[in-house]
């Protein structure tokens, strides 16, 4: 925030976003719109902000970037805990205070001409601006969305706008009864690139699946986190390093999106 | 104007802010905030003889007004701080207190004799780390082995040493007397305390290594009081830490007897946190005629 004549460091985004707009998704879930130019010009899908909650929570909320559009920060989040609590009474012409766009998103490029995109539950919004990414690289992405049941599906319409998706839940109370890992077997034949963001298990599921096929996997993974930026080391999340051995990555600064191949599963 | 400078044991630091060993790696995250020139002194990430991977997942949890953490000292190791993150450090005008931690007197020995030929201005030491199994906290809550490994290292050190006391003892004088007497040049106080949450819907620890160091606002008041009582027990430096969020906090930890002070967690929420509070002690100095910042220091009146 502060110029530097010797500029021997480059300027990190703290921003104080206007609500442009806030509604409820679904069980427990909430879209906020904020008006954000600096951090939506710099936003690359797969980042998150780290959201400032109020008085009485200390630390901010690490919340995933659902789509970036123009000057618009659109986020979905699920209450939690105190802080997403707080969150989710945030109204239109609230301030929040953001930094961001944090930590290192997709890789578009690698994931190749055919990408399928996995979200899962409260991985699902950080999906929807991969695709617009993909598609914007000129990939043709397939997403596929897994809920846990009716009463949490989210950002269906948003996803069948920017790409073919699939729907699944896990009782059958909506759409497809089953896994995403059920329609991931079937798209995997010709996909070049999988790339999902979700519960470990999961990840875990779906990065076995891809390298079966031989198809590079990018994994999104959360972790309980602090600074959001890389310095106080608490977000670790085990990866194997090329001696075999394990070591620690950060998932604030590392990733969030790492290579499934490293993650320590 | 007010004069914000202030002699630490010989090392002249341009105000008495400074951040806290294991909040601000080694500087690079926050100088993407701030210019790291403005403050008096960067307190590193806690060093180690060789490398450590630090503790699995989850490092931290959420407390009122606090955090509990259980990092367990991850780091690069002493010799890559060297080579690799004092050249970065050294070209801020900022003095540098490195940060050293050991399981035996010999690896303090070590380190202490290696960190003193390196470049940097202060050696912190921490006998107090809640998180490490063996040597950290052990060393810091017996008056007998602190004597001991504080006059080993105080033998191999050619920079001030500044001895980090743990919280978690009975009377927090013995152990700095024990400090001062094997021959720390100063002490700092607080490290973390001892804590532990539950989650309640699985009955597990939050933390993976079930207890863990409790730091921010919550800490603050007992903060004080150990500093105020080691000051009313020893004669050298205080380097004041525990919940500090604001320019009040740092006149009050001066009062209490601080010479300077150190910020950690407040940056987590707010990381231009120790530029805002500098700005507010000057104001608060201005407002009520402090001409030097060094008046303050022990200036309560009990």
């Amino acid at each position: 925030m502060h110029g530097n004549e010797r500029g021997i460091y480059v300027m990190a985004i703290q921003e104080i976003c206007r609500v442009t707009h806030s509604s409820r998704l679904g069980d427990g879930l909430y879209r906020l719109t904020l008006d954000a130019p600096q951090i939506v010009a710099a936003a690359q899908c797969g980042q998150f902000v780290h959201i400032a909650c109020g008085e009485g929570n200390l630390l901010r909320r690490p919340i995933s970037i659902c789509l970036a559009d123009g000057a618009a920060l659109h986020l979905v989040f699920q209450v939690r805990g105190s802080g997403t609590a707080w969150l989710a009474a945030r109204r239109q012409g609230d301030a929040l205070d953001l930094l961001g766009p944090l930590g290192r998103g997709f890789d578009t490029q690698a994931l190749g001409a055919r990408p399928v995109l996995i979200g899962g539950g409260i991985g699902v919004p950080p999906m929807l601006q991969t695709a617009v990414c993909a598609l914007g690289a000129g990939a043709s992405p397939r997403a596929i969305l897994g809920f846990r049941n009716k009463g949490v599906v989210m950002l269906e319409d948003d996803f069948r706008a920017v790409c073919e998706t699939a729907v699944t839940t896990d009782d059958g109370s909506y759409a497809r009864c089953g896994f995403v890992t059920d329609v991931l077997k079937e798209q995997i034949t010709d996909a070049t690139g999988v790339a999902a963001c979700g519960p470990r298990p999961m990840l875990r599921a779906v990065a076995a699946l891809a390298k079966e096929a031989g198809v590079p996997c990018q994994v999104s993974m959360e972790e309980r986190m602090g600074c959001g930026i890389g310095a106080c080391l608490v977000c670790a999340c085990a990866l194997r390093a090329e001696n075999g051995e394990t070591r620690y990555g950060h998932v604030c600064k590392d990733g969030p999106v790492f290579d499934a191949e490293e993650v320590e599963w | 104007m007010a004069d914000l400078q202030v002699n630490f044991c010989g090392v002249t630091l341009k105000n008495p802010v400074t951040t806290a060993s294991g909040t601000f790696g080694f500087g690079h995250e926050y100088g993407k905030f701030f210019d790291l020139s403005k403050l008096g002194g960067i307190g590193v990430k806690g060093l180690t003889p060789t490398e450590r991977l630090g503790n699995p997942a989850p490092r931290i949890a959420e407390t009122p007004a606090g955090i509990l953490n259980c990092v367990g000292l991850q780091n690069p190791g002493v010799d890559r701080f060297i080579t690799e993150q004092i050249p970065f450090l050294r070209q801020y005008d900022t003095a540098i207190i490195a940060n050293v931690s050991g399981n035996t007197v010999e690896e303090y020995e070590d380190m202490v004799e290696k960190i003193s030929d390196a470049d940097v201005d202060l050696i912190e030491m921490n006998i107090s780390c809640p998180n490490v199994k063996c040597g950290g906290m052990a060393f810091g809550t017996r008056p007998d082995l602190v004597s001991e490994v504080v006059s080993a290292a105080r033998k191999k050190a050619k920079k001030p040493l500044v001895v980090k006391l743990s919280p978690n003892v009975t009377d927090i004088t013995e152990i700095a007397r024990a400090a001062v007497d094997a021959g720390a040049d100063a002490l700092s106080l607080i490290n973390t305390l001892l804590g532990m949450r539950i989650d309640v819907e699985i009955r597990r620890p939050i933390l993976s290594n079930v207890m863990g160091g409790l730091s921010g606002p919550a800490v603050f008041p007992v903060a004080v009081r150990m500093v105020y009582q080691v000051r009313c027990a020893v004669k050298v430096p205080i380097l004041g830490m525990g919940g500090i969020r604001t320019g009040r906090d740092i006149v009050e930890m001066l009062l209490a007897g601080a010479d300077a002070v150190a910020m950690g967690t407040v940056l987590f929420a707010d990381p231009l946190a120790p530029v805002r509070a500098l700005g507010e002690l000057e104001e608060w100095m201005d407002a009520h005629g402090v001409k030097s910042v060094r008046e303050l220091s022990g200036a309560v009146e009990v």
